[in-house]
């Protein structure tokens, strides 16, 4: 199936990373649809954003975590990820806080999310077939 | 328009089977058709017959097993289910547990999916 033909789908993440289970199985969605023929994109926003942040250790949580599945979301062929610029910068978070979510093909470069402005979002939102919300 | 909808939360304890249940009724009655209905999170509890609510107040379940008894496909997702505890056996009639292929397919074929939950 052709880009231009594959529907858009687009997922939200706006809830924390820890504390209930919604990003978790959120991603567990993201990684089976990314299977599928569909144009898959990924937005953070508001305490979604601390999802993206580096570093992150639940030893003491006694949950398993999942940074390390976005680390590789790029091999799931999930390459469009953004994360919203307001939400971080009101959470005092920074580009280089954020995780890398796999490498570049060619120059291995890391890959990180793309900070964008709300108003990116929007007209992102606006060309998609269906959103789901996590 | 076709419809999907999922729902995030368990019954009883928070609003959205409620709201997503009236939606839908409400979007069958203006001729709209319900592509699917897909149960996530602890919203897989939805559709347990183990639930024995007081006979004053609605049977959550029932609910939805008789919507799933007018031809709706009504899908509980597997992965969601197994963490909770919800096989097979204790499913009311006329739903299925499944895949998240499935919710995959109502995302792409429906016009809009609406999802309940917070």
């Amino acid at each position: 199936m052709s880009e231009e033909s594959k529907k858009k789908i687009m997922f939200t993440v706006r809830k924390p990373p820890h504390g209930s289970i919604y990003v978790y199985e959120g991603l567990e969605v993201k990684l089976i649809m990314a299977a599928y023929d569909a144009d898959i994109s990924v937005v953070f926003m508001d305490d979604g954003v601390y999802a993206l942040k580096a570093g992150q250790d639940t030893k003491e949580l006694g949950i398993k975590g999942f940074e390390a599945t976005y680390g590789v979301l790029v091999d799931y062929e999930i390459q469009k990820v953004f994360v919203d610029r307001q939400s971080m910068e009101a959470r005092g978070l920074t580009e280089e806080d954020l995780l890398v979510i796999g490498e570049d093909e060619d120059t291995e470069e890391p890959i990180r999310p793309k900070m964008v402005d709300a108003s990116e979002i929007a007209s992102m939102m606006a060309e998609q077939h269906n959103i789901l919300s996590f | 328009m076709k419809l999907a909808v999922c729902i995030y939360e368990g019954p009883y304890n928070h609003e959205a089977s409620d709201s997503a249940y009236n939606f839908i009724k409400a979007a069958i009655a203006k001729g709209h058709e319900i592509r699917g209905i897909f149960f996530y999170h602890d919203g897989v509890y939805n559709v347990t017959r183990l639930m024995e609510p007081p006979q004053d107040d609605r049977h959550i379940a029932n609910r939805w097993s008789e919507l799933g008894a007018t031809g709706i496909d009504i899908v509980v997702c597997i992965a969601a289910a197994k963490r909770r505890g919800i096989v097979d056996e204790v499913l009311v009639p006329n739903v299925r547990i499944s895949g998240l292929g499935q919710l995959t397919m109502m995302a792409i074929e429906a016009d809009r999916m609406v999802i309940f939950g917070d």
